[in-house]
């Protein structure tokens, strides 16, 4: 490349089993690359990448090894389907791994009820006339039919209406519950990641520039403000509030716990009036 | 990686030449072609040698862009040149085997090799110095008299100019269907050539539905901004001869005359 | 005032095959859209508003009762052109609704099939870009633009039509929060400049810009009216399984606990001010 630049920077991170991890970082500041080092798309010119005790970046590695381990989900999964039918999209990943028929069928049938999908009903409709977000789960499913110890979604939401939206973070965690496995997922919408995630990772410029828990990471409104990124909207309310001079608590993260905070200091106020 | 492929080739700049009519370098390089073969002897070459040469210096594009073009194309250069140089029957010169090399061959080569280099750098110059975009509007207007006879003229045009729109826009898809695909595991390298080929599968399907997709949006959104065919609209960029595309079509009228005039007083090579 | 778009009981249906009974995408919907105003569709994928959207400039025609966009019907050939110059649309998808692989040529895309003399559409291409903020990018090619960038280029190709209305067909589904905003502000923009906006959207924090929101759900008309009264009709909305501004919500739920909060809070701004009188 004429203009290399580094796109990733230096970056130090470790996630421990079972953790959802989100990812946050406007278009450009390096997420997406760093999700496709993370299963050996992409291979860093310097530095290690380990999964469990693995170091996938070291030479002779099996790509196929790497796959195993960690499943990475694209923005807009469903524009890869192919199959004619969901249940033969779905056992492409596992096909791959060479596994015999009845292991493929088995983790088909498994990955489709995962994401929610009744799999009698869908396994021999076309992924083509389903909708958009049944679409979205089948090719979630597809990925996860592989097993993979750590899942990877690249803003898994994206494009979809609050309904379907809704659903998908719930599958999410469905699928967390069940397998216990550890997820990273990307997202702009910081009412997700403050919702779901144990460990929020700040991306910026190729670097990694705040890893704490939700709590942590999104007390610090000014430092993200100044690299254009926002705290969750019941977080900016509650510095509204405090900003106009209302004595509240303003590192709150949930809508339940901003009612309750308002409310008390109202009750409060209307009482003593 | 899969975008960095560019097309076209166009190199960026505002010389006289890229300010010059689509037209006229289309003109230009069509008539080079054909004086590239009025010629028939080494001086007429030298001619037109220093006629590009002259064309290249007023462009501006740099020597080494231009020649980094002829690379791929190396290959042929030299397949044509050994072809010419072993196969011609003439006054043996130097002899090894069922090879040989005669004088008649050694100039064949030569004279073939020339033509062939010349004619490969002044069509690419066409390409380097006007946007793909002025080109297929060059074409369109070019081809203007034929729509009376019922040549979908602007419609050709409209599908280049459209296939050029969308040909860094696909690239983009199949990059990431790929990627999206290897990470089900998927291996495109390994297998025999059947292997393979099914391996494309994967990615042609959505490649595919995805090029419909894409083709069923435009076409709305065209439609939404009162695309109707060729038929009553008007252009923003007016294509207007202005003096230097007058003087421009002087020389090449000149310059053919003096190829034709070359051709008939000098003897051949041939 | 009068009304620029003018829908009477419009039926849309259609059916992917010939043998299968039809689909009725929009069912009996009347409603008008006035001269200068704002008005934002909001409902899940599948309720009919993006069929509803395309009716309005004649993309689609009605299988039943008649869309006006000022004096001419849709399905009127002779008037076509006009129809779909008076209500401009700008699409969901940002690369896939740009023609020309460079910018300028893009924006001069429409007036260019409007026969507009050359001058001119120089000077209107010009000027739309510049009213997007993309003045400095004329030359370069849209495919190396950002979202937020291409759909401000889209934008334009719109605006250099000289519209009356333009209706945008959930313009920011595919963008980041920074896409969106530009967005959202140049949305804002246009209608403060007198153009009639309709917005497509599934995002609520948007609608709550809009003077007039109308909810569709299951082809039909839900709920119509000013945000204040549309979000206050949280059950309702959230049995067509759509959400309300997280404001309102909070209002709402401030509301069931026995403190008064005037039904016009649904923005921060309204809440942080109802909260403040209390300081």
């Amino acid at each position: 490349m004429p203009d290399e630049q580094l796109a990733l920077d230096n970056i130090n991170f470790d996630i421990y089993d079972g953790e959802i991890v989100g990812i946050i970082g406007h278009t450009g500041s390096g997420k997406s690359t760093l999700l496709q080092h993370l299963n050996g798309l992409l291979r860093p010119h310097s530095g290690t990448i380990c999964i469990g005790d693995t170091d996938i970046t070291a030479p002779g590695v099996l790509m196929k090894d790497i796959r195993r381990r960690v499943g990475l989900v694209f923005q807009y999964p469903e524009y890869q389907l192919f199959e004619e039918t969901v249940a033969k999209d779905v056992a492409f990943g596992p096909k791959n791994l060479g596994l015999s028929d009845e292991e493929v069928e088995d983790r088909v049938k498994e990955a489709i009820g995962l994401v929610g999908l009744d799999y009698e009903k869908i396994k021999d409709r076309s992924p083509f006339e389903l909708s958009g977000g049944q679409k979205r789960r089948v090719a979630i499913a597809g990925v996860l039919a592989m097993k993979p110890q750590v899942l990877v979604l690249d803003e898994p939401t994206a494009g979809l209406d609050p309904g379907a939206h809704k659903e998908i973070l719930a599958m999410i965690q469905e699928v967390h519950k069940a397998q216990n496995n550890i997820i990273i997922f990307v997202s702009h919408n910081m009412g997700d990641i403050a919702d779901l995630s144990d460990k929020v990772m700040v991306m910026n410029d190729g670097k990694l520039m705040m890893v704490g828990t939700p709590e942590e990471v999104f007390g610090q409104k000014e430092r993200l403000a100044e690299i254009g990124l926002s705290v969750p909207p019941v977080t900016e309310l509650m510095h509204a509030l405090k900003d106009a001079g209302v004595p509240v608590k303003e590192n709150i993260l949930n809508l339940k716990d901003a009612e309750a905070e308002i409310y008390q200091y109202l009750q409060r106020k209307i009482l003593h009036d | 990686m899969i975008r960095d492929i560019t097309l076209g080739q166009y190199y960026a700049g505002e010389s006289l030449i890229h300010r010059l009519d689509p037209r006229v370098k289309i003109i230009a390089t069509l008539l080079f072609i054909v004086e590239l073969f009025i010629v028939n002897n080494f001086i007429g070459f030298a001619v037109c040698a220093a006629a590009l040469a002259v064309y290249v210096k007023v462009s501006k594009v740099p020597l080494s862009f231009i020649l980094r073009g002829l690379k791929p194309i190396l290959l042929i250069i030299i397949f044509t040149f050994c072809l010419n140089i072993f196969m011609i029957d003439g006054r043996i010169i130097w002899q090894l085997g069922f090879l040989k090399i005669t004088v008649e061959g050694l100039l064949t080569a030569v004279f073939m090799g020339i033509r062939l280099v010349l004619l490969i750098i002044g069509s690419s110059l066409l390409t380097l110095t006007t946007k793909p975009i002025s080109l297929t509007d060059g074409i369109e207007r070019l081809l203007g008299p034929l729509a009376r006879i019922g040549v979908p003229t602007h419609e050709i045009a409209m599908m280049m100019s459209i296939a050029l729109r969308f040909i860094p826009t696909l690239l983009e898809e199949t990059d990431k269907i790929m990627k999206a695909q290897q990470a089900r595991g998927a291996d495109f390298e390994s297998g025999n050539l059947l292997a393979r080929a099914k391996s494309l599968i994967p990615i042609l399907v959505p490649l595919f539905v995805s090029a419909f997709r894409i083709a069923q949006d435009l076409a709305m959104a065209m439609e939404a901004r009162c695309y109707r065919g060729g038929k009553g609209r008007t252009r923003m960029h007016e294509m207007r001869f202005r003096g230097n595309d007058y003087a421009a079509l002087m020389i090449l009228v000149l310059f053919l005359g003096v190829t034709i005039f070359m051709r008939m007083q000098l003897p051949s090579v041939l | 005032m009068k009304n620029i778009i003018r829908i009477e009981n419009l039926i849309f249906e259609y059916s992917h095959l010939e043998e299968e009974p039809a689909i009725r995408a929009v069912d009996n919907v009347s409603l008008n859209i006035e001269t200068g105003s704002f008005t934002a569709i909001i409902g899940k994928n599948g309720s009919g508003k993006s069929t509803l959207a395309k009716n309005l400039n004649g993309l689609l025609l009605p299988s039943g009762g008649t869309v006006y966009v000022k004096q001419w019907d849709t399905r009127d050939d002779a008037h076509i052109w006009d129809v779909r110059q008076t209500a401009g649309m700008v699409f969901q998808n940002p690369d896939n609704q740009l023609v020309s692989s460079i910018v300028e040529d893009d924006v001069a895309f429409g007036p260019e099939n409007l026969g507009i003399e050359p001058k001119e559409i120089r000077e209107r291409v010009d000027k739309a870009l510049a009213d997007v903020n993309m003045g400095k990018y004329k030359k370069k090619a849209p495919h190396l633009l950002s979202g937020g960038q291409k759909q401000r280029i889209a934008i334009a190709g719109v605006v250099a039509m000289k519209p009356e209305c333009i209706i945008f067909d959930e313009p920011t589904a595919m963008l980041d929060p920074k896409g969106r905003e530009e967005i959202m502000s140049i949305i804002d923009e246009l209608h403060r400049e007198g153009i009639t906006v309709v917005l497509i959207t599934h995002f609520m924090e948007e609608a709550v810009r809009a003077d007039r929101i109308i909810i569709m759900d299951d082809a039909k008309v839900l709920l119509d009216g000013t945000p204040e009264e549309v979000f206050a009709q949280e059950e309702t909305l959230r049995e067509a399984n759509l959400e309300i501004p997280m404001a309102a919500s909070l209002a709402h739920k401030l509301r069931k606990r026995g403190i008064k909060v005037p039904e016009d809070v649904i923005t921060v701004e309204r809440l942080v001010e109802f909260v403040c009188q209390y300081k």
